[in-house]
């Protein structure tokens, strides 16, 4: 077992900064003062925008390559949205969607 | 307060549902290359960063420069400069826990923070929904992790397709973002510029150009947009 060496605190601290502040360069360059309108209205879009390159980004590799995984992944997208719109009940969403992605992801 | 807790507990179970297997595997990763409990849950406690955590382990072998650690951390979690921007105003009075609520701000507390709609009349319970729901998906990690480093490889248990929960909770958030804020056409253009960027670039490094494209095609619309579609 290695133990903590000043080399790995070195990284640590570096890492953690750099994220640290990564995360709070929004806040920094515009928190103090009145925050532009287009940036604003930016606050206002961006959140769809990011969710939705967010869902990309997870399956990013099953579509990148199209492996096996990208139709149970898409099936049980399907299935989430589509009992999201019936129902609104966003536990029965998750569960329903997952549910089915692992019996797919399993049996095919 | 109570009630408070309760909101942000059921909040976050998606997340504590997701994190289980994404946890456990990279405390496991960290018992497999040497590094015990006490550093995996200390670099999930303050790093808080997962795929930059998996990176760090080869980093922490010690082959590459400090200057090539600070550019790669800056890369790879550069998405989250774009998380800030919706939060800016409302979390401007909330002092010290601005700072943790930024601290903990990734892609999956994002999301929470989106849908968190909690409303009792007290802006201090506010706060507080927000910060809890941080603080128990921070728990998730940092608990789960060390988990797996104590569990080390004694056992495999991994459910192949479980983490679909997390892009379930992204879909939901999608629904109901694109229902509710008539954001189809943003979330159309990144879903886009995402792909695109995907195949084009591959995937280990599309996310932030594919946000920069995102923001070029829909900011001359924000200009042009004026007051009227201001609600």
């Amino acid at each position: 077992m290695k133990s903590f060496d000043v080399n790995m605190l070195i990284i640590t601290v570096i890492c953690t900064l750099i994220t640290f502040l990564e995360r709070a360069l929004p806040f920094l360059v515009f928190g103090g003062k009145k925050v532009p309108e287009t940036v604003r209205r930016l606050g206002k879009i961006l959140p769809s925008a990011i969710i939705a390159a967010l869902v990309v980004y997870c399956v990013k590799d099953a579509a990148y390559g199209f492996t096996g995984d990208l139709i149970p992944l898409l099936v049980a997208s399907a299935v989430t949205v589509g009992l999201h719109l019936l129902k609104g009940n966003t536990f029965l969403s998750i569960a329903g969607g997952t549910a089915v992605c692992v019996l797919l992801m399993n049996l095919l | 307060m109570k009630k408070v807790i309760s909101y942000s507990f059921r909040l976050s179970i998606p997340v504590l549902v997701s994190f289980m297997p994404l946890g456990i595997a990279y405390g496991i990763l960290m018992q497999a290359s040497g590094y015990g409990p006490v550093i995996t849950g200390g670099t999930s406690f303050f790093v808080f960063a997962g795929s930059l955590q998996f990176l760090m382990i080869s980093m922490y072998g010690g082959t590459v420069s400090y200057l090539t650690c600070a550019v790669m951390a800056a890369l790879l979690n550069s998405r989250h400069l774009f998380y800030g921007i919706p939060f800016i105003e409302k979390w401007k009075d909330y002092g010290f826990w601005k700072y943790f609520l930024i601290f903990s701000l990734i892609d999956e507390t994002f999301p929470l923070h989106l849908k968190n709609d909690f409303d009792d009349g007290s802006e201090r319970h506010r706060m507080f929904s927000y910060v809890l729901t941080a603080a128990f998906v921070w728990s998730y990690w940092v608990g789960f992790s060390i988990l797996g480093a104590l569990i080390g490889t004694l056992i495999s248990f991994e459910i192949k397709g479980i983490d679909f929960a997390m892009t379930a909770l992204f879909l939901v958030i999608l629904t109901e973002q694109i229902k509710t804020g008539k954001t189809a056409f943003p979330a159309a253009v990144a879903a886009a510029s995402s792909l695109l960027c995907l195949y084009v670039l591959g995937p280990s490094n599309f996310m932030l150009p594919a946000l920069l494209l995102t923001v070029i095609v829909l900011v001359p619309g924000l200009r042009k947009g004026g007051r009227e579609d201001e609600k």
